[in-house]
């Protein structure tokens, strides 16, 4: 008997204009000592399965259709307080973002405390004790000091941990882990997939890892379920799924997610996905708006941006005595030259400084130290606003989250053209709006795109809107803040050659922040390593994916999670 | 409090001429000069700036113009009054608005809520002066059932006198109280039950559930004390300014306390007594942010670091 069974499971979310179909006929099983993995983009219907198993749908979501039984009982439609005996002592669930999911005004020991006594029959002098094993055994050291702390004494990493034992700590049979390792590092990633695994080998419970990642499905899960908008595609062994899929759409998929042992030329679309067919037209960059007056085009020097020796400190601790104040320092002498026509990757864990020196190169911070030059001018020496806006039109940047960066209440029409009429690039209005409508179709969105704002488009048309945006001043240098690591992989391949294209075309000089690194293998020609704020290694990517030198680099790689191929 | 003990110490430079006002139509220009330098008036504006915050820290404001009588003993006399009004009704609102809040935020779309809910928009939008007076007409007028206005018999302890010991004293105070009460009440309601929403959607309450802990838990140790933290602010301004503010609520019930001192101050421009006012209130606010800041402390432990 499977410890876990889904039979016809269909979720709904009723609204004003019909039901939203959520998942429409999962079935599934688990048995005890297994690891399964539900993959599938977002709005796939992955959570929504996790949800539903344990009726913590988010209102008006309902379960019209379908079965649960945990070890041949039923559980749907149980009552909420029969519902409440099952959660957490027979089913825990781990969520995404460790940050968020702990109470921060509670002590560890509050919540890890009444979690056991809610569930177990046990005196508090009991469950305190049983809490303390419970934190040693997810691997939190010093657990009797540590218990007595608050969720924003610990780390990311840590945090999860916590949450981890207290998923565990009533001893459930089962555990469904909804993104468990997405909010944090790779090699934080790493530690808690290991920590996961040892535990389910431990205890023979069941675990259902809910991941978009491909990586931590090789990685941990033996048994895997595709999802595709709210349908299972496919269901099989990791090896078998990975290596060898039936379905299109996971082929598609799987083709789709950067590899991190060679580099291709282009990243192969999921075509399965409509925007997919969406083609870009190439330019002739002589005759078009893009390519014209490029009044730099003659470069000085051999490289364009040179960063020297650039530090920078954020003020941690106050005072008004310059004495007592505390500095974190976020970039610590840093040099690198970036040349003409290059992408130039910068990569580290989150906390290194990669952003902070991205932001300083486009003025956002202005260094403590050190110096910029670009094409030979040094912009930190710059004192007019005249200088400084005629190197910033030649500079532009993308950033990370396509929800925020984009003003919700200006129409894309305003936000591409605002830039060229801060610049003052066009002569008249009809000019600005033939060069928007012109830039908009030249990033596949279509000059129909003008009109509308952007909470009408999805993350990878936001960031579509973006780069028309960066391209509005016709620039020379792009800076790339993680520009694809909130979306999806299969939106991620086509913005990645979106980019990849307009760098070749426009000749466009590029610098590449990521924390992933088979994007950086696919898209940079040249890398750095930051940590700590420091520039561990420098190097052509080739050589660094094959020979690292330092051994940070090398610890990086090492984490790195690769697909199995059969 | 320095630049509010400014601006207290402008009034008297600007409004009016205080001499004008302490002596007779008949003075001679010869006495009035006499009385300026006695009174040092004719000293520098530092030096009389100087002087007038050394007295305030003293608790001297010197003496009303239009009752001949130290400002500090008037404002002794008053404080007690204002302080029972105000405490009485923002425990008031605090009792009845915080449980109205949760029932609200727990109970979305229950009739009792819905009606809640109405009645604090109703509550929110009905001026002060009006709930007073409909007040007064229905319990004091029609029924007779309550004094419509003074303090009742008070008792003195000391230089303190208070209406909580006597049944006319509670009876004077129940309708001044429940009327300013009814704002903060309703607005407090309002405040609890948005930011209480927001935080049951927080993935901490969603992991508290699925973790099976019980609702009255989540309701109240886990979300409760979570949605306090920024209320506590709205909160303690509020209070702040139910002490400043109960100047309208003084005057419908002739209610004898600082605001309608302040008031009467005004019609007459007894400047001594205006500029007392301010820096008392003034200080009334420091004092309850700083009682907030120290409760945000003991609240949240994140702000307990170094």
């Amino acid at each position: 008997m499977s410890l876990l069974k889904i039979e016809g499971m269909r979720v709904e979310f009723p609204s004003r204009r019909g039901s939203i179909v959520a998942t429409k006929d999962v079935n599934l099983e688990l048995a005890a000592g297994e690891i399964l993995g539900i993959v599938g983009e977002s709005g796939a219907g992955k959570s929504t399965i996790a949800n539903a198993i344990l009726d913590l749908l988010d209102p008006p979501g309902i379960m019209p259709k379908g079965k649960i039984f945990l070890e041949g009982e039923r559980i749907d439609g149980l009552s909420l307080d029969e519902m409440r005996k099952i959660r957490g002592r027979r089913i825990g669930m781990i969520f995404q973002d460790p940050l968020t999911s702990l109470n921060p005004l509670q002590t560890i020991e509050e919540q890890l405390v009444e979690t056991i006594v809610t569930h177990l029959d046990v005196s508090v002098a009991r469950a305190l004790e049983r809490a303390i094993e419970m934190l040693d055994k997810v691997g939190i050291p010093d657990p009797a000091i540590r218990i007595k702390h608050y969720p924003h004494q610990f780390s990311g990493g840590m945090r999860q941990r916590v949450v981890i034992a207290l998923s565990l700590c009533a001893d459930p049979d089962v555990i469904l882990a909804d993104e468990p390792t997405t909010a944090l590092d790779v090699s934080i990633q790493a530690q808690i997939l290991d920590l996961m695994r040892k535990l389910v080998k431990e205890t023979g419970v069941g675990m259902i890892i809910i991941t978009h990642d491909m990586g931590v499905i090789s990685d941990i899960c033996d048994r895997v379920m595709v999802m595709y908008r709210g349908d299972v595609v496919e269901v099989g062994t990791t090896q078998k799924i990975l290596g060898n899929p039936d379905h299109p759409y996971t082929k598609s998929l799987i083709s789709a997610v950067p590899r991190p042992d060679k580099r291709i030329d282009r990243f192969p679309l999921v075509e399965y996905i409509e925007e997919a067919g969406v083609a870009h037209k190439s330019i002739d960059v002589k005759t078009h708006w893009l390519g014209k007056s490029r009044d730099f085009d003659n470069s000085k020097s051999e490289f364009l941006v040179s960063v020297k020796n650039l530090e920078m400190r954020f003020r941690t601790v106050n005072s008004i005595f310059p004495s007592k104040r505390k500095y974190l320092r976020a970039v610590d002498d840093v040099s690198f030259d970036i040349r003409a026509g290059e992408v130039f990757g910068l990569v580290g864990e989150s906390g290194s400084g990669k952003s902070t020196v991205a932001r300083m190169i486009s003025g956002i911070y202005t260094p403590h130290a050190g110096n910029i030059f670009f094409d030979g001018a040094d912009l930190t020496a710059l004192s007019s606003r005249k200088a400084v806006n005629h190197y910033r039109r030649q500079m532009q940047m993308i950033f990370q989250d396509p929800f925020s960066s984009l003003n919700g209440r200006m129409r894309v029409a305003d936000i591409v053209a605002e830039p060229i009429k801060f610049h003052k690039l066009a002569s008249s209005n009809a000019e600005v709006k033939s060069i928007v409508n012109d830039l908009l179709d030249h990033v596949g969105l279509g000059a129909i795109a003008a009109k509308k704002f952007p909470h009408e488009f999805s993350g990878g048309q936001r960031q579509r809107i973006s780069i028309a945006r960066a391209l509005a001043t016709r620039p020379r240098f792009l800076i790339c803040d993680e520009p694809t690591s909130a979306l999806d992989v299969s939106i991620q391949a086509q913005v990645l050659n979106l980019l990849k294209d307009l760098q070749e075309e426009l000749s466009l000089t590029m610098l590449f922040i990521s924390h992933d690194l088979p994007v950086i293998r696919q898209v940079c020609d040249r890398v750095a390593v930051m940590r700590d704020g420091k520039l561990v290694e420098v190097a052509d990517s080739e050589d660094l994916f094959k020979n690292p030198q330092s051994d940070y680099a090398k610890h990086l790689l090492d984490l790195m999670p690769r697909l199995v191929s059969a | 409090m320095l630049t509010v003990a400014l601006i207290a110490f402008a009034l008297f430079q600007f409004v009016g001429d205080p001499i004008s006002n302490l002596v007779g139509q008949d003075t001679s220009t010869e006495e009035r000069e006499q009385l300026k330098q006695d009174l040092g008036l004719n000293d520098s504006i530092v030096v009389q700036f100087g002087r007038f915050v050394g007295n305030a820290v003293q608790g001297e404001f010197g003496r009303s113009y239009r009752l001949r009588k130290p400002v500090k003993e008037l404002i002794a006399e008053r404080f007690p009054a204002t302080l029972e009004l105000s405490l009485l009704s923002a425990f008031l609102a605090l009792l009845i608005g915080i449980p109205m809040g949760v029932y609200t935020a727990l109970n979305r779309n229950s009739w009792l809520s819905q009606g809640f809910m109405t009645l604090s928009l109703i509550g929110i939008s009905l001026p002060t002066f009006l709930i007073g007076i409909f007040l007064i007409l229905f319990f004091g007028v029609m029924l007779q059932w309550l004094p419509t206005f003074g303090r009742g018999d008070t008792v003195s302890i000391g230089w303190w006198t208070t209406g909580f010991l006597t049944v006319s004293g509670w009876k004077s105070l129940i309708m001044p109280a429940i009327t300013l009460a009814i704002f903060q009440m309703t607005l407090i309601v309002r405040l609890i039950r948005a930011e209480m929403l927001e935080v049951l959607r927080s993935d901490y309450i969603k992991f508290a559930r699925a973790r099976g802990l019980k609702e009255r838990s989540i309701s109240f140790s886990h979300a409760l004390k979570n949605t306090l933290v920024p209320v506590i602010t709205i909160i303690g301004l509020q209070i702040g300014s139910l002490i400043a503010f109960a100047i309208i609520t003084e005057s419908v019930f002739q209610w004898p306390g600082m605001g309608l001192l302040f008031i009467q101050a005004i019609e007459e421009v007894d400047i001594p007594i205006m500029s007392a006012y301010l820096l008392l209130i003034a200080f009334v606010f420091v004092v309850i942010n700083l009682v907030v800041d120290i409760l945000y402390y003991s609240i949240d432990p994140r702000l307990r670091m170094d």
